[in-house]
């Protein structure tokens, strides 16, 4: 059991309505110096978050008490750049479980699905109207069930489906991660490596 | 059945399929270095696993290493502690590490090939997106994050689904002034940061068969600019000639044994992709870059496009001109720079550096201008020396510094300060990624070295004789 499950989440949700957002902005170079997985919540979105003299900027979206919840709605093309697995870890430590865009760099959709944060893919019209229901009450919630593939609003009851493969879904379930797989075929995978030369 | 040139490579590394899932991907080379690598080792003390064949992965120290004085402790205890925990995994787990002051140190982009680690056909990650650079060899490789480092180290294998195919070819040739680089920024600013997403990409057609194996490299390094998950090119003679000799190339009748086969590696004719993409080479310029993303780049001739006229939100693409300080319908032509960077994996190697040199030779740096110039390995940086080019900047008043990444990322002391300009070669342009602040120009070495004789920006053509 390698991280915690996910089955299914209702929660009010932050909204990012930008695009291209780079994994340079979700957790920037110099705050990668750790050598352990601990902490990376407090520098997500570091220099979006805070001025220069660390204190607060008070129109970005993750200090404005008016949205919290576990589930993080951004624009198009989320998490594009450097393959900092850090900035999922980020995303994780300060504490989403779910991060809902109408399209996601390869490599951060990936490292979000290997530590358990749930990447949901929607319409770029049904994001739209995620984010107008946000703004217009941010108490509207929304329910993301992974056994049905489901992601509802709760302000008008649209859902849509959304793609994962059985094998990351099965995992996303049961909290399991690939080196559990891996180890089990491990002898299928010794077998290989001698007919592939180094 | 009509092969392409990844599929020829992917298959023949799966280990075993899953039905609606991923495959199980056989890792030939696994390269690491000490930002992505110190959690994934933690995983294994934790899992108590063993690292399963040492001697396929190789450690090497470039992101936070210092560029000056590099024979000195690092003063940083943050950075101190990363490089510190790489040699000691890598020792731990008996994994060949080239560290601070090795003379094969250096970013692990370029090191890579430059001793034959890589290799046409094989598969090869790193946890950095730009492993991408090693394509140019015919090889499929990518960047993972650190749960797959993990996975690697422990079972030389990482899970992932069999990407889609894009051929993007160009024909033709480029003209006077045009670059490997300015060929790349000019796919990414078609494609967008990401339109190959999702996609594996081939390089094809004659501008790409001209191209040196440093050039090759350059484009192929910035396929993840685009969004690809890697982009690789046919090994021809000239890939061959490249490798040959290197200390981890294959000698005698190995050698052989892997001609046969890397002499297999490229796209069959009538194989399909699942995008193709044609340009034509006179249709590029030199490019530079004017917003916060490598998609946001155009001719170095041409002027600012407006909000109204790009694809994607006007909100996202005015924030962006604002961080920068420039307004839409500008020319690029005449603005003023404060810093120039030459290095890193994109354009740290030594064709670089001669590009950057025939345009400074008997001039002089511009006054306003700090310019930092970082070979991407100590193999680059003798080069430099043994080439004579070190004469020439230093009489341009340029000063050289030692290898690593540097102020592609700034993760040490080589920050570009807030609100300055700099023209970079590297590969990102993000906000902040040079510094909090800093504002970058992603150009080739030709229009950089232009801006820091001039002091701002100036196309490379009216400099070279
Ligand atoms: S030079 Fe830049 S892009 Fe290349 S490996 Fe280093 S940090 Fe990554």
């Amino acid at each position: 059991m390698a991280y915690d499950s996910f089955s299914i989440l209702t929660s009010t949700a932050v909204p990012l309505p930008i695009e291209n957002v780079d994994t340079d902005q979700i957790i920037p170079a110099r705050f990668l110096k750790a050598t352990e997985r601990v902490g990376f919540g407090d520098n997500l979105f570091r220099d979006w978050r805070y001025n220069q003299d660390d204190s607060p900027k008070a129109d970005f979206v993750l200090n404005d008490a008016t949205y919290q919840g576990k589930i993080f709605v951004c624009g198009h093309n989320f998490g594009s750049g450097s393959s900092r697995e850090h900035a999922a870890w980020a995303v994780y430590d300060y504490g989403f479980r779910c991060v809902v865009s109408s399209f996601f760099a390869d490599i951060f959709r990936n490292n979000c699905l290997n530590i358990g944060v749930l990447p949901v893919q929607v319409s770029t019209e049904f994001l739209a109207e995620i984010f107008e229901a946000i703004q217009d009450d941010p108490s509207t919630q929304l329910t993301v069930d992974l056994h049905k593939q489901s992601i509802v609003l709760s302000s008008n009851g649209k859902s849509e489906f959304f793609d994962i493969n059985d094998y990351k879904k099965d995992n996303m379930l049961n909290g399991y991660d690939d080196i559990d797989y891996l180890s089990n075929i491990k002898s299928e995978i010794e077998g290989f490596a001698l007919n592939t030369p180094l | 059945m009509k092969q392409t040139l990844f599929d020829k490579v992917w298959d023949s590394h799966v280990v075993k399929s899953i039905n609606n899932g991923p495959d199980v991907l056989f890792i030939d080379r696994h390269m690491i270095h000490e930002v992505t690598s110190p959690v994934a080792f933690l995983g294994l003390k934790n899992r108590k696993l063993p690292v399963l064949y040492p001697e396929r992965t190789f450690a090497t120290a470039d992101h936070n290493t210092p560029t000056l004085n590099q024979h000195l402790p690092v003063a940083d205890p943050l950075s101190r502690n990363q490089l510190k925990a790489l040699e000691e995994n890598a020792t731990a787990h008996g994994i060949s590490y080239w560290g601070l002051g090795h003379k094969k140190n250096g970013i692990v982009h370029v090191v890579g090939p430059e001793y034959g680690i890589t290799q046409p056909g094989a598969t090869i990650v790193c946890g950095d997106s730009h492993t991408s650079t090693h394509g140019a060899f015919g090889a499929i490789a990518f960047g993972i994050g650190t749960s797959e480092v993990e996975m690697v180290l422990a079972t030389q294998c990482i899970m992932q689904p069999k990407p889609k195919k894009m051929r993007i070819s160009i024909n033709g040739s480029l003209n006077h002034g045009v670059t490997p680089k300015d060929v790349a920024l000019f796919i990414i600013s078609k494609l967008t940061t990401s339109g190959a997403t999702g996609y594996f990409v081939e390089y094809a057609g004659e501008v790409f068969e001209q191209l040196s194996m440093e050039g090759r490299m350059t484009v192929c390094n910035l396929s993840i600019e685009m969004g690809a998950r890697g982009g690789m090119i046919a090994p021809d003679e000239k890939t061959f000639e490249y490798i040959k000799g290197r200390e981890f190339t294959p000698q005698g009748s190995n050698w052989d044994k892997a001609m046969a086969y890397w002499k297999t590696l490229y796209t069959d004719e009538g194989a399909t992709f699942d995008k193709e993409l044609t340009f034509d080479g006179a249709e590029i310029d030199p490019m530079i870059t004017f917003g916060t993303n490598p998609g946001m780049g155009m001719s170095i001739t041409k002027v600012i496009p407006t909000a109204a006229s790009v694809e994607g939100g006007a909100a996202t693409y005015k924030k962006s001109l604002d961080y920068m300080g420039y307004n839409e319908g500008e020319s690029m032509i005449g603005k003023p720079i404060d810093f120039v960077f030459i290095g890193s994996c994109t354009n740290g190697r030594i064709e670089d550096f001669r590009a950057f040199a025939s345009i400074v030779k008997g001039k002089k740096r511009a006054k306003n201008v700090t310019a930092w110039l970082v070979p991407g390995s100590h193999k680059v940086l003798a080069s430099i020396k043994e080439e004579g080019l070190l004469e020439i900047f230093e009489a341009a008043e340029f000063e050289l510094r030692e290898p690593g990444c540097s102020a592609c990322l700034a993760m040490n002391d080589d920050k570009i300060p807030a609100g300055k300009y700099a023209v970079s070669t590297s590969n990102r342009n993000f906000e902040g990624r040079q510094g909090p602040g800093s504002r970058t120009l992603l150009a080739s070495p030709l229009v950089a070295a232009a801006a820091a004789i001039t002091g701002k920006i100036t196309d490379p053509r009216t400099l070279i004789q």
